[in-house]
């Protein structure tokens, strides 16, 4: 069974989802917009279930509603409150969705499969949309890399120096929109947030070098996913439960070598990470 | 207008006038706090949580509104030990939130597959107030008032810890308990909407009327007001427009009344922003003086 | 002197959201000056700091940075020629940044692409931090760092360019006043051995008395420019705010105390606290 074309697929489609999702997670955790990072997906959901009910792919109406819901939360942002935006846009994109599912004749087993993840059957073409877009993610975001830095630590500075920043941060929520339109089938709707949060979050606990710490929370992620997706398919339950579960742990292990650390250079000099 | 007539006479549509009136009174009131403190993501977290434990319930074969509750206080009073202390706020919250919805993904797998009740996710997510267990009402309805008295009672001293927590220290305001009581309001607010609109559109009625009100006035009392009275109202003509789109294409289903909800909320808030951008009333805030907030 | 100022602001004024907030502003800075800009809450200091970076269109006048015209708008070729040191951190304790990563933006936070480590690149980014005595926390996670500590890092973030003129907003606010000193002195010594002109916002004067050159007041959009004795003066400021203030010198502080028909309204005092007619009477 592991040798089984799709789970080959899921497995390399899982490698390049947690890579940008974990990189995605380092700048959602530095900017503080966990809320947008956690709304996207449940916005893209309300695309998808609109997608089904004219019979087009699930997934592009995925993409179209998460970046459509990125740009609209930073369009309603600028104009009030960040967090207030993020609510308003997520509660508009799932008002629809319920709307979309009502329409459609009784239970659609598409829109729910994303809720949960799908492992199993995923094609070769699958996963070469899912590579191009996820490798154009991670490219993006490299490019971006010091210009979103600057301008999620020192905005004004960052204006002052001549930097877009407006435009930045439209770019990176446009990202965070496009790593949930590709996270989303594999691991699920509600666990994509996980994936983007934990494995960041676990890794601001081991170093504190920008570099090393987006490295690191991207190979927390293969592994997380990878460790996932093994024992989804061994029992049968839903892959994101696992991804959850995986990261609340990581993130208590990373605290953890934190404070061993902690503990044993506190006598001595503090140690350089 | 076949629909109208009859509206009265359904006990199933007076029974959620009543909760939806109530409830989302509530949940106006308690919202304006909670966007005047930032902590909008802090009750959407709570509807996810809550929706764990509704789908628990099921499970288990309670009344979900229980598990929303029990979850829904756990969760709150975890985030009032373990985020004032966590050094860390988006990244502590993050965690616990994408572990209870971790639970949340696992419960309604199992519910599905093994009540057989596909109907199960939908409930929980999305709600469905004309199908609400009228037993329920006078607990939901009791405990919505209870909550409405403690936040007039804790009105003052929680407004000056929101606005200025160092100086409500100062004068021996006793900020952690005002703090833990609000989270209480919450909870609460949040977990009761949640059964009205569904956890996923709970957001709607606690965020939406508070941040329209607080775009009308500056005055804390007044978009207390306003807040409630657009939650009450937009939850009253959600429902009609429910009961009325069981006469629309396709006929004999209903369209949600958290689509009418969060759409009509939506669209007030719009209106306000641009009534008040044309009006040219610059840049005042009713979070004018709170601390300027990063996150969201 | 007789070289050409750094800055040179004639006849600026600005109106937002229907409000003029800068009203006929000239100011003119030498190179090496320390300028401190003084003013109530709600002055304009921000705004005129803006003003000077590009970053808002002034309805009239010109604001000429070493003698080029500034267009206005779009701050071009990424403001090398001017310092900008922004009021606070927002930063997460865990946030993973060190000291060093905060002051490498300034050397090419607007680049494209991550960075890649060079030994002239760590070594112009060690002497930033030795400029304002940071090495010892250099590779510390800043969001532990105290407020004092913080704000020397964005001071060498700012420096990195290469500077003529530094604009600092409100530096010293959030800090204790042993760190307000040492920030102060920090700040004109740099200047002083650089050539680099500071200007540095502040609401109260008196930690900037020892050092500063010049004062520039700001009050209702308006301006006066000069030596400390020359402006805080009774009549001066009187003029500037538009009705009777009191200039009370004691115990070698200065203190602008509001009219006398509106009781005792601390305009400036130390710690800068402040209390009567704020709102209204003075902005
Ligand atoms: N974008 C804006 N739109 C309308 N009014 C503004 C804007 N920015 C600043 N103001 C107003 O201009 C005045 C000066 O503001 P600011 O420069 O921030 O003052 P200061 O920095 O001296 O405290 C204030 O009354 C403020 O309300
Ligand atoms: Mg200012």
């Amino acid at each position: 069974m592991f040798f089984a074309g799709f789970v080959v697929n899921a497995y390399i489609s899982g490698a390049v989802i947690a890579c940008l999702a974990a990189m995605v997670g380092f700048f959602t955790l530095l900017r503080g917009s966990a809320f947008a990072a956690h709304a996207l997906p449940k916005v893209g959901f309300a695309g998808a279930a609109g997608a089904i009910l004219i019979r087009a792919d699930p997934i592009i109406g995925l993409a179209v509603f998460a970046t459509g819901g990125a740009l609209a939360m930073g369009w309603l942002g600028r104009r009030g409150r960040r967090d207030v935006a993020v609510a308003l846009t997520l509660v508009v994109a799932l008002g629809t969705g319920a709307l979309f599912l009502v329409l459609q004749n009784g239970y659609a087993s598409d829109a729910y499969s994303l809720l949960f993840g799908q492992t199993v059957g995923i094609s070769s073409r699958q996963v070469f949309d899912t590579l191009v877009l996820g490798v154009a993610g991670i490219v993006s975001l490299l490019i971006l890399y010091r210009p979103l830095l600057f301008a999620s630590i020192t905005p004004e500075g960052a204006q002052a120096r001549g930097l877009p920043v407006d435009r930045v941060d439209t770019a990176f929520l446009v990202i965070t929109g496009l790593a949930t339109a590709v996270t989303v089938p594999v691991v699920g709707i509600l666990l994509t947030f996980s994936l983007i949060v934990a494995p960041a979050a676990a890794a601001g606990h081991l170093t504190h070098r920008p570099l090393r710490s987006l490295a690191t929370s991207a190979g927390i992620a293969v592994v997380t996913v990878w460790a996932a997706l093994t024992m989804a398919f061994v029992t049968g339950l839903p892959i994101g439960f696992f991804v959850a579960t995986i990261s609340t742990l990581v993130y208590a292990g990373a605290r953890l070598v934190e404070f061993l650390l902690r503990t044993r250079t506190d006598g001595g000099r503090q140690g350089v990470r | 207008m076949s629909g109208f007539g009859a509206l009265w006479q359904d006990p199933q549509v007076t029974n959620a006038l009543l909760v939806g009136t109530v409830v989302s009174a509530l949940a106006g009131l308690v919202g304006v706090f909670v966007v005047m403190r930032g902590q909008a993501f802090a009750g959407h977290i709570l509807t996810d949580v809550g929706a764990a434990g509704a789908s628990g319930s099921l499970l288990a074969g309670v009344n979900a509104w229980y598990g929303f509750v029990s979850f829904g206080l756990l969760a709150g009073t975890g985030v009032e030990v373990f985020g004032n202390r966590a050094r860390s706020r988006d990244a502590g919250t993050g965690i616990v939130l994408s572990f209870a919805m971790g639970l949340e993904a696992l419960f309604l797998f199992l519910v599905t597959r093994y009540t057989n009740n596909a109907g199960a996710t939908m409930l929980i997510l999305f709600g469905s107030l004309f199908t609400a267990d009228p037993s329920l009402t006078p607990v939901v309805v009791g405990v919505a008032l209870f909550m409405v008295a403690l936040l007039l009672f804790i009105y003052r001293p929680l407004l000056l810890c929101t606005v200025n927590p160092e100086i409500a220290q100062a004068r021996g305001v006793r900020v952690r308990l005002i703090g833990v009581l609000f989270m209480l309001l919450m909870v609460l607010a949040v977990e009761n909407a949640s059964i009205v609109a569904g956890a996923l559109l709970a957001t709607a009625l606690l965020i939406g009327p508070a941040a329209a009100a607080m775009r009308l006035t500056t005055r804390t009392s007044l978009a207390l007001l306003l807040a409630a009275g657009i939650g009450v109202t937009v939850t009253g003509l959600g429902i009609l427009l429910a009961y009325e789109s069981y006469y629309w294409p396709p006929t004999g289903r209903g369209w949600p009344v958290g689509f009418f909800i969060s759409a009509l909320i939506f669209l007030i808030y719009l209106a306000v922003g641009f009534g008040r951008s044309s009006a040219g009333a610059g840049r005042s805030s009713a979070g004018a003086g709170h601390r300027p907030q990063k996150g969201a | 002197m007789s070289a050409i100022p750094v800055l040179e602001v004639e006849g600026l004024s600005v109106t937002l959201g229907g409000r003029t907030v800068l009203d006929e502003i000239n100011i003119r800075i030498q190179p090496g000056q320390f300028i401190g800009l003084i003013g109530p809450n709600g002055a304009g200091k921000t705004t005129l700091l803006r003003v000077i970076l590009g970053l808002i269109k002034p309805d009239r006048g010109t604001v000429r940075i070493a003698g080029g015209t500034s267009r206005g708008g779009k701050p071009r070729g990424g403001n090398r020629f001017i310092g900008y040191v922004p009021q606070k951190l927002h930063l997460d304790p865990d946030a993973p940044l060190r000291g060093r990563d905060l002051v490498a933006l300034g050397l090419d936070g607007d680049r494209w692409g991550i960075p890649f480590p060079s030994q002239r690149r760590h070594r112009r980014i060690d002497e930033g931090l030795a400029a304002v005595d940071a090495l010892a926390f250099a590779d510390k996670p800043v969001g532990r760092l105290s407020g004092g500590e913080q704000q020397r890092l964005t001071i060498a973030q700012a420096l990195l360019t290469d500077p003529k003129l530094l604009l600092l907003d409100e530096p010293l606010s959030n800090l204790d006043i042993r760190s307000v000193h040492e920030v102060v002195r920090l700040i004109a010594g740099i200047g002083r051995q650089n050539g680099i002109a500071v200007l540095l916002v502040a609401h109260d004067l008196n930690p900037l008395l020892g050092v500063m050159d010049e004062v520039l007041y700001l009050a209702r959009g308006r301006a006066v420019q000069g030596r400390v004795e020359k402006i805080i003066q009774k009549d001066v400021l009187s003029r500037l705010y538009g009705y009777d203030v009191e200039v009370l010198r004691t115990a070698g502080r200065i203190l602008v105390v509001g009219g006398a028909d509106s009781g005792l309204d601390v305009l400036d005092l130390a710690g800068g606290f402040h209390c009567g007619h704020e709102g209204g009477a003075i902005s």
